[in-house]
Formats: structure tokens, sequence, C-alpha cells
């Protein structure tokens, strides 16, 4: 059995966990369940020694046990199943099985794989390579060799994220079978179907906090409820503009890019609307968007951008499509230019720079933007804030369509409502924004439209003012069958 | 305000870099001269009275200056297009190859001065054309230019040498020393008493000065340095990323190959196998060394053509190698690369 009592975690100021107990027992599958950003991963994190706790204690059979490093924890038999396999790609799969064992001794080794493939009902052959394999078979791998490392208290996160149902059935017998044996099972999921149909014991966890506590019968209703704040419902959606003509238009998209890819979309956004686009992260939203602007080209199926193929326009034409992406340092700008650099690469088309080049139209900027920094300041020495405030002043007048990745991420709540006013005066009256967010109130409040991502497919799409909060909610956890698509 | 303060800032910190690293390197290259039992300062002498005591010997250091400075130049290009352009010793040579084939052509009716004029252009062309293959072999096959440009030098040491024994080999017989002479009216001018051609110190400004202008003041330059920092953000401002770090590797591959000319037009003016003296190699380590600025490179590349050319006469003086120059030159860039690396991590830490 293993407890956690009053685990605490800070980030400098950031709480992530706060006051957290959760307590699993031997031969149970515990689910911990949270929207994103509700402390899962850090809990885990916690666990496995990966990262140090802030406070609280850990007890493991009654005695307390102090995790410093994945090490640590490996040697007290917590074991854990990351989203991405660990693992190398390069070597075949009994080379994989083989690392990290206390022995080196193929033979027995080849042994000990072929039982545990007979006990699990896996197919692995030892010298397939692994990059060959699929995501759900190297899952197979992985889990096998922390049994073999005596794993008793086994963690997986998101574990049916990107593997086919088939897989996803051996997982969960072996799961059972895992159980059966005394195991200790914590399950990280955003999948309430799977969490409620596996485990026996759900905990709800909410911006660092235990919201709530279920045992087998659950009443998944009640479980929503506490994942996600329950909050006034919905008030002033923003002003609905008339459907112009179609901006961005999907056809059957498909693109197996990211975690879940694209599945058959099809979808038109027009003109006026502001489009909010909800999911748990890699359910393809992202994918969606780069696609959108070019940046990723899709498998099969038509896209249409402003009447044109998405390619990414480059040289001198008008911009008329930008793409803000969630993280800006490492993809949106340039770290080791100024301000000023970047409104010149954004800006104009002249041949040859002064020294004043740029320097008005980034002071205007600074100035109406109000960006704490001057012209030659460096990018990576702005704060998260002011580098989102440069981006809205990069994007041009012309602009027809804004596609934005978590425009809001790390900005305050002052700054946050600042950038939405801009973006609604920005938005011209034959133009859209669409742009993915993990906060659903944010999305109530600043779209016109939702859409709802899971596994790569919208399984929900409404005006904002016709949907509620639980049925958004049911939408991401993937509880609702997929609507008609609306237009 | 802020403006000034902050170049002042950083021009005390350049300046006290500058001391560190040379601080560091004399230090230890002393140290080990010491341990040796050499003296440090005989061998100071020997370095300066090779190098510098009379117009003649200062003229042959200016004949290493010039296309030390011309493959720096081109690799500053590539540096700030975020590219490692190892392969310019390859463009040095077909640089090299591209002049002594317009010079080895039968054109009785244009004049010298023309002629050595194309060969310097196809030199350039040889240069870039290799420089650009590396860059397609990046963008197309995904081969990382480092390794490419690696190959390619090796495919073009292959090259010149099956030229100069092969197709260009001397009349009756071929040989490791290199193709005929060319005729003295295709020898770049020389005053009497001098090494250096005029000329090629021309071309070694121009190109300098060029190479400020077109990274410091122009889009382009700009547009260079942008894809170097995140190729990532870039179709984000308009800007490919492949066509850019292309036209970087071309224009940099286009100046290591005028140094390949000017390395057959004026100072062995006939092919030899060893044509690039290693100095794109060198040239890897003057910008380095000049922390990949370009102010810097200029009086860099005059230190280590000093280095070069003095150390020519150790042997004979003290019966000490002249590959010490090269110990000194290594010295100076591991101490540059160990000061700049620890301001980093200070920065960082901060």
């Amino acid at each position: 059995m293993i407890e956690l009592i009053n685990i605490h975690k800070t980030f400098g100021k950031v709480q992530a966990l706060q006051g957290v107990n959760l307590k699993a027992k031997a031969g149970t599958i515990h689910g911990v369940i949270g929207e994103n950003g509700a402390g899962k991963s850090t809990l885990m994190k916690v666990l496995t020694g990966f990262i140090t706790k802030t406070g609280g204690t850990i007890l493991h059979n009654s005695v307390e046990i102090v995790c410093n490093s994945p090490a640590d924890a490996t040697r007290m038999g917590i074991g854990m199943l990351y989203q991405e396999p660990l693992d190398f790609p390069q070597l075949s799969v009994i080379d994989n099985f083989m690392a990290g064992a206390d022995d080196f001794s193929p033979a027995q080794q080849r042994t000990t794989l072929a039982k545990l493939c007979d006990t699990f009902g896996f197919s692995l052959l030892p010298e397939s390579r692994l990059e060959e394999l699929t995501v759900g078979e190297r899952q197979q791998l992985e889990l096998m060799r922390l049994i073999r490392n005596g794993t008793k208290i086994l963690i997986l996160d998101e574990p049916t994220a990107g593997i086919s149902e088939k897989q996803q059935e051996l997982l969960f017998t072996a799961l059972q079978t895992l159980k059966d044996d005394g195991a200790t099972i914590l399950l990280v999921s955003h999948k309430l179907e799977e969490v409620t149909s596996l485990c026996d014991t759900v905990t709800v966890l909410r911006q660092g906090k235990v919201v709530g506590e279920q045992h087998r019968p659950f009443q998944r209703d009640d479980l929503l409820k506490a994942m996600f704040d329950t909050l006034p419902e919905h008030n002033s959606p923003p002003e609905k503009k008339n459907n112009g003509s179609p901006v961005l238009e999907f056809n059957a998209v498909c693109s197996t890019v990211g975690r879940s890819g694209l599945k058959e979309i099809s979808i038109d956004i027009h003109a006026g609307e502001v489009v909010g686009m909800a999911g748990v992260d890699g359910s393809g939203q992202s994918v969606f968007l780069k696609t959108s602007i070019g940046l990723l080209q899709p498998e099969s199926g038509n896209i249409s951008r402003l009447g044109q193929p998405p390619n990414i326009s480059f040289g001198k034409k008008s911009r008329k499509t930008v793409f803000l992406p969630a993280d800006r340092l490492s993809e949106g700008l340039f770290p080791g230019l100024n301000v000023r650099e970047h409104h010149i690469l954004a800006t104009g088309n002249s041949v040859f720079l002064t020294s004043q080049k740029g320097l008005k139209k980034s002071q205007q900027a600074i100035d109406a933007y109000s960006i704490r920094g001057n012209p030659d300041t460096m990018i990576e020495d702005l704060s998260g804030g002011n580098q989102q405030r440069l981006l809205l002043s990069l994007i041009p007048d012309e602009v027809q369509l804004i596609l934005m990745e978590n425009p809001t991420r790390g900005l305050d709540v002052q700054s946050a409502a600042w950038t939405w006013k801009h973006l609604h005066k920005r938005l011209a009256d034959n133009g859209a924004i669409v742009f993915a967010s993990p906060d659903l109130e944010e999305i109530m409040e600043q779209a016109t439209r939702v859409l709802v991502f899971y596994n790569g497919e919208i399984l929900l799409d409404k005006p904002t003012d016709k949907t509620t909060y639980q049925e958004i909610s049911r939408a991401i956890t993937g509880q609702i069958s997929k609507s008609p698509s609306h237009s | 305000m802020n403006v000034k303060r902050f170049t002042n800032f950083s021009i005390t910190q350049a300046t006290t870099n500058g001391f560190l690293i040379g601080a560091l390197a004399l230090g230890t290259v002393s140290l080990l001269l010491v341990l040796l039992g050499i003296s440090p300062a005989a061998i100071g002498y020997a370095l300066i009275n090779g190098s510098l005591s009379s117009w003649l010997k200062f003229s042959h250091v200016l004949t290493i200056w010039t296309p030390l400075l011309l493959c720096g130049c081109g690799l500053l290009f590539t540096f700030r297009a975020g590219l490692w352009n190892i392969g310019i010793e390859g463009q040095v040579v077909l640089g090299a190859i591209g002049a002594t084939f317009l010079l080895r052509q039968e054109y009785s009716t244009l004049p010298p001065w023309a002629l050595i004029s194309l060969a310097m252009f196809c030199s350039f062309v040889g240069g870039a054309l290799w420089g650009a293959f590396a860059g397609v072999l990046k963008n197309r096959g995904g081969v990382n230019e480092i390794f490419g440009g690696l190959g390619l030098n090796f495919v073009a040491q292959g090259f010149i040498l099956w030229l100069i024994l092969g197709p260009w080999k001397r009349a009756g017989i071929a040989s490791m020393s290199g193709t005929d002479l060319f005729t003295r009216e295709l020898w770049m001018f020389t005053p009497h008493g001098w090494r250096v051609a005029p000329a090629a110190l021309i071309i070694g400004f121009v190109v300098f000065l060029l190479t400020g202008l077109l990274l410091s003041a122009t889009r382009f330059g700009l547009q260079i340095k942008a894809v170097g920092k995140n190729p990532l953000a870039a179709p984000l401002f308009g800007i490919r990323p492949d066509m850019t770090g292309l036209c970087a590797m071309a224009i940099g591959g286009g100046f290591a190959g005028l140094a390949g000319g000017l390395q057959v037009i004026c100072v062995y003016h006939r092919l030899i196998p060893s044509i690039s003296s290693g100095y794109g190699y060198l040239a890897l380590l003057v910008v380095m060394l000049a922390n990949y600025k370009i102010l810097p490179v200029p009086f860099i590349c005059l230190f280590f053509a000093c280095l070069a050319a003095g150390s020519i006469q150790l042997p004979i003086v003290l019966q000490i190698d002249s590959s010490l120059s090269g110990v000194i030159q290594g010295a100076c860039v591991l101490s540059a690369l160990l000061v700049h690396g620890l301001r980093k991590r200070k920065k960082g830490a901060a």
C-alpha cells in the first residue's frame, strides 16, 4: 500500500500541489483524474522521485520512504510507464529488455521475456527493432521491463493515448492480472470511460487539490463536476457577427502527425467567427492549427484558406494569415534578436537597413501595446506577457485569419483581458480568429463557436451560446458521440 | 540614452574578454615552453622577426592574410545562418580549380587583365557551387552540412589530384609538384620587392566591406541571422530557412573559392595538390576566436598570418618545429571558447 500525506509542491510562486492526500491499496487500481494542469503529472513525478516535494510524507506499507531520484524509486519497487516510451528505438526488443537488468545473461533474459509475453498475451519478437514497433507494442515492452525489475507500485500516465483498441484490451487484461497478483496500480487519465471501467477507486484533482474521491460504483456526473470548475452559466457571449465568406475550409482532412493526428476533419469557418478549440493537449488542436497555416502537410483531404491552398507564404506577399504558437520563444520569435529587428522582419521590404530603420515603428508598437522594454531589448529578456504583446504588435494590418495556440498562456489576468480586447478590436469584419485553449472559461467568454477535439476528431461543434459547460466537459472526456458538423 | 549605454557596455565586455583570452593563451603556451626548457622570449622574438622585421617579410604575411580573410568572411555568412561549413576546404580547392580551368583555355584575343578577372570570377563560381552542393544535400537529402562538407572535402582533394596527375599533367610527366606554370602575363601584378599582389589586397578589403554591409545593413543579412537563431519561427515571418541557408552556403563557398583563385593566380601560379594550405580550417578557428563577430576577423587573420609566416624560421633559428604556430593558434581558440563559454554560463545562471 502506498500513502501520500499532505503533499505540497511549489514552483516559484506557483503552488502545483497543495496538501494532496491519496491512499492506494495493494491489489487495486486507483485512478487519478483531472483537467490539464490539475497536478496529476506533478504528483506522479513526486512519487517517482523525478521531482522533489516541498512538503509532505510518503508511506510505503506504513514506513516512510524518501525518493530523491527515479533510481531510488526503482529500488523501492515504484515504476512508471510514461506517455512517451523511454527506450532505445535503434536497438532490438531483447536489447531494450536487457538494458537496466541487474545481471547480464542474455539467455536467461530471453526466457524471462518469453515467459512474461506468455503471461500477458503479448507477441513481441525479440529481434525486431523498436523503431518498427507501434507505440502500443513499445509500451508492452516497457511494462514487462518494469515487472521484471520487481515493480510493485505501477504508475501509468495516459496509457491509452495513441494505441489501438486491441492493444488497449491487452493492456487492461495485463493490468487486471497484475492487480490480482497484488500490485498497486495508479492510473492517470482524462478518459472517464476507461477510468470508471477499470479502477476501484478514483481521486479527482483540481488546481493541485483533491476535490473528490469515489469508490465503485461511480457517479460519473459527480466526477465530471469535480473535475471541472463549476462556473456560472455562460453570461455575455461576444457579439456574433453575420456569417461572412468562408475563411478556412477543411474537407475530410487526415493527418498522422502528433499523438492523435487528425481523423477526417471537415469543417468551415467563416469571416466574423471567433472559434475556440477545447480538448486535452495533443487531441489534434495543435495539428489542426499547424496544418491550417501550412507548417504541416495533411496526408489526405483538401484545405482551402482564404480561397487558396494553405501553403505558407514566403517573401514580400502581404500576410493575410498569422499563427501565434504556444511556445513563443522557441517557435514564434528569434531569441538573440531585439524588438526593432523583429519589426523590420515582420513589416516593410526595404533592402538596406540603417541603424534608424524600424526604430519609429517599434517605438510606436512599444507605446501602443505597452511592451515593457525598448527597441534594443533582446526578445529573450522580455517577460512572457511582453513577448505576447510583441507578437500581437507584429500582426499586419491586412490580416484576415489569426490562428493561435494558448493565446494567454503565462499571462496574468490583466494581460489576458488586454490581449482579448485587442484581438477583438483587430478582427476585421472579413476576418476570423481560431484559437486553442486549455481554459474553458476563456473559450466560453471569448469565442462565438466551440470545437471540442478528442483523439483527432471533433466531437462537439456548437455556438458557445447553445452549449453548456457540462456538454463541453463530457466531450473533452470523450463521453458523447460525434455530432453532425455545424457550419 | 539606453542604446548608447548598452553599446558601451558591450565594447567594454569585448575588450575584457579579449584581454582574458590573450592572457590565458599566452600564459598556457609560455608555461608549456618553460616546462620544455625553451625561452618564450626567444620564440616571441623569432616570430616577430620572421614576420614583421622587413617589408618583404610583412608582404609575405599579407599573402597569407588575404586568403585567410576571404575564408573568414565566407564563414561569417554560414555561421550566422547557424551552419557549420566545415566543407570550406573543398570550396577553396574548387575555387582554385575554377581559376586554373579558365587560365588553361586558349583565349589569345583577350588581354591578360580580362583573363585574370574572368579566372577570379570562375573561382568564385567554383567555390559557390561546391558550397551550394553541400547546402542542397542538406535541404534535399537531409545530410548534415558537417558530414556533407567533410565528404565533399575528400571528393575535392581526389578531384584535384586526378586533374594534376591526369588531364592537366605537365607535358611528358605527371608530378605531385603540380601543373605547368602559367605564362608570366597571367600572374597578378606584383611590384618589385613585394610578395603580395596589390589587387589581391584590394579584393580582400572589398570582400570584407561587402560582408560587413550584407550582414549588418541589409534585410538579407538580418534574415540570415534570424534563420540562424530560430529556423522554426522563420516561416511565420515569411522567411524560407532552407533557401536562406543555401544562399549563405553559396556566398560563403564563393568567398572561399576566391581565396583558392588567389592562391593559383598570385601565389603558386599553377595548381598544386595542397593549394588550400589548410586556410579553410584555419579560418574556422579565426571566426571562432572572433566570437563570430565581423570586426575582429581581419585583425585575428593578421595575427594568425604573422604566426604562420614567422614560424617558418623557427627550425633554422631555434631548431624548433614550425608547428608551434599551430599550438599557439589552438591555445588561443581554446581559451576563447573557454572564456565565452564561461561568460554564457554565468549569464545563464544570473
